[in-house]
């Protein structure tokens, strides 16, 4: 790394050329680094005065990337990351990508949280009075032990939040375990789907997939709805490694996506554009081909998998043409046959390009097959995803070098302890997106109808949300005005508390708005890693500034006053227990460095010391000695236990489809059917100017990332619209206003918009979305099984402005 | 006299924009102005027929430059006072704030779209190659910054060992002015003066 001016400040470096520069110039770079600016040698200037400080970024990319704070008379002067001029291409550097380039700008944002206030205006309107700490402490107190002694603390909510992550993040759920409970919540906004799905097909640990580097060797990668290099854009996170990947694959990649994302730019001729939400009916029409070309595994198939044919069907559906094979060749579950006839018209794919694709899928060994997150996030997500993980099974290229199982990469990563919850005495616990459905009705949520999870029922509706860093309760839910209205109604959830850096959406709905620090405004630690793991610990880049405080240190106040501070702190403060969890890390991780020695460098970073990871590696090599957790120990293709809840369950319309095979479904009619009304699908994507919310209001990359919907030159040409156009985007759910990116890079058919704008509506008026938030246009319908997020499957019409 | 380069690796390059929010924050630059830019080329066609059949020619490269601190620089040829001038010792291009008038000859002039006059300040503002920190012994700071590492920069001996003069779409041809930018194209790239090699995103590098 590069450590060439530790000492001196950048401007006063430029403010002092005629010394420094003059001295540089003469003594060339060695003595210029060596002497006049090496660490320890007296300044050359009083002006010269600058501190140097580690931090991360936290937010939920998850790159966690370096910061590397300039700082001088305790302001951030710019922001640098872990590098060095000369680094090899293989060094693991987590540098920050484009947005921690701009912390400077959000750090001194107009729209920053500076005070602790409280609301004058209606909920949701934004206008907020400055209070004390006294205040704002003394009223959350009461407020909190008000709910609590009058609807029990299964009325307490914290909602799902992306905002930051660290080892100390999550103090809240202690704070409430503390308080004796909240309503407890599982699944999140970025792969609820696929996580549901997955554990009933390959186990518990099935999520993560291989490594990327493990692609290298492959003879054909096959990416589906994934754009790693947008998606966690930092320096040794999927960017990197994507980047890392391309250059040194033996084989070819074909992109399979609505939209030529970033990732394939550069290399077009490998996307093979399809039609959003299709994913499954393209696998089964492959499937068809290998089955039919005796191209299939089958020693693979029935060693190590349950389902395929009714050899290795479970003897509650032995026989009655339920497997897999009966679905694609036409014997089973809807009786036709998945050829690539049938697929075409969907996908939107040529048979004979699908052929074409099959023959390389069956002859490709080894075979890396990966999905992003895309082809889960749709009402059709728990089975579109798992229809993917088809391919490797079907060819025998899993567990494997050089395959993947067909999940997401996984990851090498140092996993810091983070602070622990306790446990929480209230059991039942809510799927994440269907919090507005629990504060509107949630005692008619069940198990059945709602997946309810650790209860039946819920006994009461959410009254309280605790919200840190989170813009779930608008801007990233799905059906913006619909949440908006349930938040607006007080009698329904009583009481909201939000800890924020700056006033997003949901920020508006607070009754007492806390102005929360960044993680590297005070001391933090957290792990992470791509290919190759790092860890970084950073200290404050500054003093505090104005009134705000960190989370622990807001939520030691409230304990104190609620009574319950020695079981919240232990007696610990956060740099305590950040040490502490460290110290518990290291005892298991015994090459980490001393508490000290990480906080002194800042970066740590480790290669995988096997090089890469193969997903179900030991599974392949022994499926009995070290079988899965499904029922069966293996993978299932057919999985009783989803026939079991398909059966029970009471699903929300014909068009929910839970199923214990993956099979091909277009999701639901309102959402994945174009009609006259909506004629085009419209799909979300992840931008590099932000992570879900976070940076959207930073102005610096909204203008060099301007928010557009990108539509087909053909549908713009119907429209009357040409790029750059401002474009009104609608359906059913609402309107939104951003512009017209008119490329050929999506398909006809399909509008594609970068989710995560911040919502801007009157919302007592037109409540037209002049922001471009895609979430004004989605629903809040959950998917079956899941009940998760739904948010790429969408239909809208388009106008000119 | 030692002239410096930049290189670009388009094979690397994924068009993210770190190179010029890093040098914004560095340079301390303000909405409106950007020293180094990512450019998007985009041609071809997606279409879908009769029977919904998707058919695509598209192809789609981003190219991320900044001042390529040419040999026979258009911005110096035109400059009326001789504030934008070319480093004896580095040949990197910079403007002498002192002299510049701030006329704006140098932005129309540039074929790569590097000058440009910042009304606010009175005079012409450019990347400068990060000269300081260069005598430093340090690289620019977009080119430290680049998370996929498609970028450098060394003396043009060094740069152009990398790759060849930069020769490919949207760019002009390198004969003009001979510009210190050496690369890797992508598979995708256009070759300079192809008529379909039009950048596809002007707000974004304007």
């Amino acid at each position: 790394m590069s450590e060439l001016m530790p000492n001196v400040s950048r401007r006063s470096f430029v403010k002092t050329t005629g010394a420094l520069g003059a001295l540089a110039a003469v003594g060339g770079t060695v003595a210029a680094t060596g002497s006049v600016f090496g660490k320890g040698t007296p300044q050359a200037h009083a002006e010269a005065e600058e501190k140097v400080t580690w931090g991360h970024c936290a937010i939920n990319c998850p790159g966690r990337c370096s910061l590397k704070f300039h700082v001088k008379d305790d302001e951030v002067a710019w922001v640098e990351t872990y590098t060095s001029k000369d680094a090899d291409f293989d060094e693991v550097q987590p540098r920050a990508c484009l947005r921690g380039r701009t912390y400077r700008r959000w750090l001194a944002d107009p729209n920053r949280v500076n005070y602790p206030m409280k609301r004058v205006g209606k909920r949701g309107e934004g206008k907020f009075e400055q209070i004390s700490w006294d205040e704002a402490i003394d009223t959350i107190a009461s407020e909190l032990r008000r709910i609590i002694d009058a609807y029990g603390n299964e009325a307490v909510y914290i909602p799902y939040a992306t905002g930051v992550s660290s080892s100390t993040a999550r103090s809240l759920p202690r704070f409430m375990t503390c308080l004796g409970g909240y309503l407890g919540s599982y699944g999140d906004y970025s792969a609820a789907q696929l996580e549901m799905i997955t554990p009933f097909t390959l186990g518990s640990k099935g999520f993560n997939g291989s490594t990327l580097n493990a692609a290298e060797d492959a003879q054909l990668i096959l990416a589906f709805g994934t754009s790693p290099t947008e998606t966690r854009q930092g320096g040794a996170v999927s960017h990197y490694d994507w980047v890392h990947l391309r250059e040194r694959a033996k084989g070819k990649i074909v992109y399979i996506d609505p939209r030529l994302n970033d990732s394939a730019m550069g290399r077009s001729a490998e996307w093979l554009p399809i039609n959003p939400g299709t994913d499954a009916a393209l696998c089964s029409a492959i499937a068809h081909e290998l089955i039919v070309n005796e191209q299939i595994d089958k020693e693979f198939l029935d060693t190590y998998c349950v389902g395929f044919d009714d050899t290795t069907m479970p003897e509650s559906a032995k026989g009655q043409n339920k497997s897999y094979k009966d679905y694609i060749m036409g014997t089973g579950y809807d009786m036709e046959e998945k050829t690539p006839e049938w697929a075409a018209p969907i996908t939107g794919i040529s048979a004979d390009r699908i052929r074409a694709l099959a023959e390389e899928v069956g002859t490709a060994k080894p075979l890396y097959v990966v999905q992003g997150w895309g082809p889960q996030r749709r009402s059709n997500g728990e089975l579109n995803s798992w229809s993917i993980m088809m391919l490797p099974l079907l060819t025998g290229q899993f567990g494997l070098p050089g395959t993947n199982t067909g999940e997401r990469e996984g990851s090498y990563s140092i996993s810091v302890q983070t602070i622990p919850a306790g446990t929480n005495p209230v059991k039942a616990k809510i799927p994440v997106f269907l919090f507005t459905d629990a504060i509107d009705h949630g005692t008619e949520m069940t198990a059945l109808n709602a997946g309810v999870q650790g209860a039946d029922k819920l006994n009461v509706n959410i009254k309280c949300m605790l919200n840190y860093a989170g813009n779930c309760l608008t801007n990233q839910h799905g059906d913006i005005n619909h949440a908006h209205d349930i938040l607006a109604d007080e009698s329904k959830c009583e009481f909201i508390v939000v800890w924020e850096t700056v006033f997003t959406d949901s920020a508006k709905y607070a009754d007492i708005l806390l102005p929360d620090l960044f993680r590297f405004e005070q001391v933090s630690q957290i792990g992470t890693g791509g290919d190759h793991a790092y860890m970084i610990s950073g200290q404050p880049c500054t003093t505090p500034k104005f009134e705000r405080k960190t989370l622990y240190d807001s939520l030691t106040l409230l304990a104190a006053k609620m009574g319950v501070e020695e079981e919240f702190t232990e007696g610990k403060t956060q740099e305590d227990w950040i040490k502490e969890l460290y110290e518990k890390t290291r005892a298991k991780d015994s090459e980490l460095p001393t508490y000290e020695e990480a906080m002194e460098m800042g970066v740590y970073t480790r290669k995988n010391p096997k090089g890469c990871t193969i997903a179900m590696e030991a599974f392949r090599k022994d499926p009995v000695a070290n079988a899965l957790d499904t029922p069966s120990g293996k993978v299932e293709i057919y999985s009783e236990q989803l026939a079991e809840i398909a059966a029970t369950w009471e699903l929300d319309g014909d068009d929910a489809l839970i199923s214990p095979i993956p099979v091909y479904t277009h999701g639901f009619d309102e959402l994945d059917i174009p009609t006259e009304e909506f004629p085009l699908r419209c799909s979300g994507f992840h931008y590099r100017g932000r992570t879900h919310s976070s940076w959207g209001g930073v102005e610096l990359l909204k203008e060099a990332n301007p928010q557009e919907a990108w539509i087909n030159p053909v549908d713009a040409e119907e429209r009357d619209i040409v790029q750059g156009d401002t474009i009104r985007v609608k359906n059913a759910f609402g309107e939104i206003e951003l512009l017209a990116k008119v490329t050929p890079r999506v398909v006809p058919g399909t509008v594609c918009i970068s989710q995560g704008a911040w919502h801007n509506a009157d919302m007592s008026g037109d409540r037209v979305d002049k922001g471009g938030c895609i979430n004004t246009l989605t629903t809040h319908r959950p998917s079956p099984l899941a009940k998760g997020n739904p948010q790429h499957s969408n239909i809208c019409e388009v106008v000119k402005a | 006299m030692t002239q410096y380069a930049f290189y670009f690796d388009g094979t690397r390059c994924t068009g993210c924009k770190t190179c010029e929010m890093a040098c914004k924050d560095f340079k301390d630059l303000d909405l409106g102005f950007a020293y180094r830019k990512v450019y998007e080329v985009t041609t071809g066609e997606t279409t879908r027929d009769a029977e919904g059949i998707i058919a695509t020619s598209c192809v789609s490269y981003p190219f991320s430059m900044s001042c390529n601190h040419c040999d026979d620089p258009a911005c110096v040829k035109v400059c009326p006072t001789t504030a934008m001038h070319k480093d004896p010792e580095t040949g990197l291009v910079s403007v002498d704030t002192a002299k510049c008038i701030g006329c704006g000859y140098c932005h129309m002039a540039c074929p790569y779209n590097a000058p440009k006059v910042d009304r606010s300040k009175g005079h012409s503002v450019k990347c400068d190659g990060c000269a300081d920190r260069v005598a430093a012994g340090e690289k620019p700071v977009c080119v430290e910054a680049c998370p996929a590492r498609a970028l450098d920069f060394g003396t043009v001996e060094e740069m152009s060992a990398l790759g060849r003069i930069a020769d490919v779409a949207p760019l002009p041809d390198p004969a003009y002015t001979t510009p210190n930018l050496y690369i890797k194209p992508s598979e995708d790239a256009l070759p300079f003066g192809a008529p379909n090699g039009k950048v596809v995103n002007p707000l974004e590098v304007e």
